[in-house]
């Protein structure tokens, strides 16, 4: 099958290689060892292979590992930078909203994102859950997420920092 | 004390940083992928089966049918083995099956050396049915003449009980007698993590599989008596595991993969289940009929209850047979004073296999019995809060079989205090005579539960405590992390009664039945109750052990030394420390001449069942035009005993809310009843709430400790799940008149019933 060139960044290094063109971006980074990136349905309903593709939450599952070149990709691995977890990191363990943690890592990855692109606005409970909808999880219903996501949030603006 | 506080769980930092390693996050070199090849009708004979073109592709190693597989029948239910054959479960499985019984049913399976090509071999084989007539509902597959799904027939059990005085007398005695008929609709666990497994030969050849298993050790079983081998050739090794909620308390993949690596000379073989699979070909919740006469005096006595259930087990037994009498034994705890007569009819039918599923059978039971007496409250005039708790178990009624200790009872005072939280009175009076489109309402609904399957099963569980050089302590245990928080509620139970901190408790999470203490698993509700004596045992043997061993040391008497916060001190001088643990371990392990590794191993058996209860409470509005209805405010307030950590304990009763609102008002598999076909096999078409569907989840704690456990707890995992679909149906009851006995609630079900009840015009 036809393979084709890409480069592109990993959670802040550098990657060059050779991909099948059919390859999915989920499958790439499991292959390089991100195994954060988790499968739940491989079509898009679930949201547990949410990355971040130049800021953005896709999943990955429905993404070209080809469209990836010249971009650069976050997965939750990248999150936590020498040994300090991100804020939405600590916000997830504080509020309670880790139980299996199968979708933890994709709902890491869209909260980061969400809160990225909405910083020092105030949040209601509505737009988080809208924010959020397209990640499933069947363990917290939900509640724990949205607390920790409007945690999350305080700890930004308290810290002024991303 | 770590007991009742929420200390950060074991594995958080694991799971929001990746590096929990799931099943899936493991690979072998040279790794075959194996695909199942299904069957596309949902009842028939396999006439021809041809694998040549699949076995010609390049890359596939092998073709196994229904034809190359043992002969000999298994059961697949996760339940602890039976000395007593009448009580072992329905052998009614083959690997593959030449006679197929619902829609997915696996006929053949072929081995590849990647994914891509195990899909196209699978789509290769070509395989011919002989159709047969097909059940899917209670009414075709328990009909004079209907076509015998297994060679017994389609009845698989029939179950029943009764408790108290006779039933007739107690009706007889009533001033109402009352009847209802309830139905509830096939349900999917929808866990995030798919099904998967892989196993291979290691160098004794034994058989190692790695699975996604709420139950290693009865896996471990289940797969030596399908392949009928020892049972200690299988090694089954439980890594970290993405919700299970009872579709993993079953033996789907294992028996498989085992048989895959032993064909194939032992190399590693995997099957993974895509998304479509998983929904429809491992287990369901049984869609049950309930049927519920009650008898009540006028001041709102429950006198008797007879219930007759009829549950659709699907096309094998799975746990079918024991689901009705599980929770047919665990209602009467709620109402003890009332006569009740419970009989059920299992019965198989061309759809797929339904098995455990969070609260096993109960939610489908209380479904019926709240609903039930909600209209009896109604009819009688009495306030439905006020007759549950006429009713309900009151401290000290219920008593361990010895009748020697007293349970915890306090559903009453989670009734009062779910009342209180929901401002029932207040409302009930501002929300007489409405009569506008959209219409507030409040229901209420009670359950009662087990915590563990005592004395239906054995009740066993494992933990051995390890000294380490350092002076924290390795903990194994038997019993399993489903992402509940197990891990940590046992931990923080070792480190209470051991006297050092939660966090020099190292758990090893993941369960390998080579070494892993004996524990048959997470189900039931059972862990932190059936595993906490273990564990108590285990903390307290080794705490005399260091003692003992820093006396020998010091020449201090073992009664006149204390551990606390990790260290050893003079009994009630906390300023004066003896030595430190760590110093006592090194003396311990490598002292040329005295000690040992200090080690304590327990294994223990319970013979008590914690009864807990618990209520929803809901105030609700119905947009009677749009038939839609939205939860203003939801709270379950449980009687869980002690409860051990309160950010996880109150995370699954969120998930048992959620679960449950799911079921009321949105969930359904839906099979057409002509052909079997299944309509929504996937999760967009199976309507699995998102974030958007799920209100503001409330919940509170009533805290008796329970005398039978050493750390007061009962059972919280599975309860939540079973009031709220009730509570829900009773709050659209309450708003608007009309009895809803139908799940889930769907707009389309609202709107037959409203307009036939002339809310909307017909």
């Amino acid at each position: 099958m036809q393979q084709l060139p890409i480069t592109l960044r990993i959670n802040g290094r550098a990657y060059s290689m050779d991909v099948d063109v059919r390859t999915s971006l989920l499958e790439l980074l499991r292959g390089l060892g991100f195994t954060s990136v988790k499968e739940g349905c491989g079509v898009g309903e679930c949201g547990a292979c949410t990355v971040l593709v130049d800021g953005v939450a896709v999943d990955s599952c429905l993404y070209l590992a080809v469209w990836a070149d010249k971009r650069a990709i976050r997965t939750v691995e990248g999150e936590c930078a020498d040994g300090r977890l991100s804020p939405v990191q600590e916000a997830y363990i504080e509020e309670g909203a880790v139980q299996c943690g199968f979708c933890t890592p994709g709902l890491v990855m869209t909260t980061t994102s969400f809160l990225e692109q909405r910083e020092n606005t105030p949040l209601t409970r509505e737009e988080i859950a809208r924010g959020h909808a397209g990640n499933l999880c069947r363990c917290t219903g939900y509640q724990t997420i949205i607390r920790a996501v409007q945690r999350a949030a305080d700890k930004q603006r308290r810290s002024g920092r991303r | 004390m770590s007991v009742g506080t929420a200390v950060i769980r074991k594995d958080a930092r694991a799971k929001v940083t990746g590096k929990a390693r799931y099943t899936d996050d493991q690979s072998m070199a040279g790794m075959l992928v194996a695909r199942y090849v299904r069957s596309p009708v949902a009842h028939g004979l396999v006439r021809e089966i041809d694998t040549s073109a699949a076995l010609a592709l390049p890359g596939v190693e092998a073709v196994f049918t229904y034809e190359h597989v043992p002969t000999t029948l298994f059961a697949t239910a996760g339940h602890p083995y039976s000395l007593d054959p009448d009580h072992r479960d329905v052998a009614d499985r083959l690997l593959l099956t030449g006679h197929v019984r619902y829609q997915g049913d696996e006929v053949a399976i072929v081995v590849a050396r990647d994914e891509l090509t195990a899909k196209r071999a699978a789509a290769l084989v070509r395989v011919e049915y002989d159709e047969l007539p097909v059940c899917t509902t209670p009414e075709a597959a328990l009909a004079h003449g209907a076509p015998a799904i297994h060679e017994g027939g389609n009845i698989l059990e029939r179950t029943e009980l009764t408790f108290g005085p006779p039933v007739a007398e107690a009706m007889e005695a009533a001033d109402l007698q009352l009847d209802g008929h309830y139905n509830t609709p096939v349900v999917l666990h929808c866990h995030l993590e798919n099904h998967t497994a892989f196993a291979y030969m290691d160098d004794n050849d034994h058989i190692v599989i790695v699975s996604s298993t709420q139950i290693p050790h009865i896996c471990r079983r289940i797969v030596g008596q399908a392949l009928d081998m020892e049972w200690s050739r299988i090694r089954v090794i439980k890594p970290h595991i993405g919700g299970g909620f009872g579709n993993k308390q079953d033996v789907v993949l294992e028996p498989m993969v085992a048989f895959l690596t032993l064909q194939l000379g032992g190399v590693p073989v995997r099957i993974t289940l895509d998304r479509e699979e998983c929904l429809v070909a491992t287990r369901t919740r049984h869609s049950q009929q309930v049927t519920v006469r009650a008898g009540l005096k006028r001041d709102g006595t429950i006198t008797g209850i007879e219930m007759d259930i009829t549950s659709n087990t699907g096309a094998y037994a799975s746990h079918g047979h024991s689901i009705p009498m599980a929770a047919g034994s665990k209602f009467r705890h709620l109402y003890p004073r009332t006569a009740i007569r419970f009989t059920a009819t299992t019965h198989y039918a061309n759809i797929p296999a339904a098995g455990a599923m969070r609260a096993y059978g109960s939610p489908q039971l209380f479904f019926g019995l709240e609903c039930l007496l909600d209209d009896a409250a109604r009819s009688l005039g009495v306030d439905p809060v006020e007759l549950r708790l006429h009713n309900v178990a009151r401290a000290g009624e219920i008593t361990t079989p010895d009748g020697g200790t007293r349970y915890a009872v306090a559903i009453a005072r989670c009734l009062e205090q779910g009342r209180d939280a929901i401002g029932w009175q207040r409302k009930k009076k501002e929300l007489q005579n409405q009569d506008g489109p959209v219409r507030r309402g409040l229901g209420v609904a009670a359950f009662s539960y087990g915590s563990g399957t005592y004395p239906a099963c054995v009740e066993i569980a494992g933990c051995r405590l390890v000294l380490n050089q350092d002076g924290s302590v390795h903990m194994q245990i038997g019993a399993t992390e489903i992402g509940q928080g197990s891990d940590t509620a046992l931990a923080q139970m070792a480190a209470r009664t051991l006297g050092i901190d939660y966090d020099r408790i190292h758990v090893v999470s993941q369960q390998d039945t080579d070494v892993t203490p004996f524990d048959t698993g997470a189900y039931a509700s059972r862990q932190t109750y059936v595993a906490a004596p273990a564990v108590h045992e285990a903390a307290e043997r080794l705490r005399q052990k260091i003692l003992a061993a820093c006396s020998g040391l010091t020449g201090t008497p073992a009664r006149e030394l204390e551990l606390a916060e990790g260290r050893i001190i003079r009994a009630g001088e906390p300023a004066e420390e003896i030595m430190s643990l760590g110093e006592l371990a090194l003396s311990e392990y490598y002292h040329k001449e005295r000690g040992g590794q200090l080690v304590a191993e327990v294994s223990a058996k319970t013979v008590t069942n914690a009864p807990s209860f618990g209520c929803t409470f809901v105030d609700l509005a119905v947009d009677i035009e749009l038939c839609q209805v939205t939860i203003h405010k939801i709270i379950n307030v449980h009687d869980a005993g002690r409860i051990i950590h309160p950010l996880s304990a109150a995370g699954q009763v969120h998930g048992g809310m959620a679960m449950a609102i799911g079921m009321a008002l949105f969930e359904e598999l839906l099979i057409d009843p002509a052909g079997g076909r299944i309509c929504n096999g996937n999760l967009l078409d199976y309507k699995v709430p998102t974030c958007t569907d799920i209100p503001e989840l409330d919940c509170a704690f009533v805290e008796e400790p329970d005398p039978t456990s050493p750390y007061g707890n009962k059972s919280l995992g599975e309860p939540p799940i079973i009031s709220p679909a009730p509570a829900i149906r009773n709050g659209i009851l309450d708003a608007t008149g009309v009895a809803i006995n139908e799940l889930p609630m769907t707009p389309k079900l609202l709107f037959r019933e409203f307009r036939k009840a002339g809310l909307l015009p017909g």
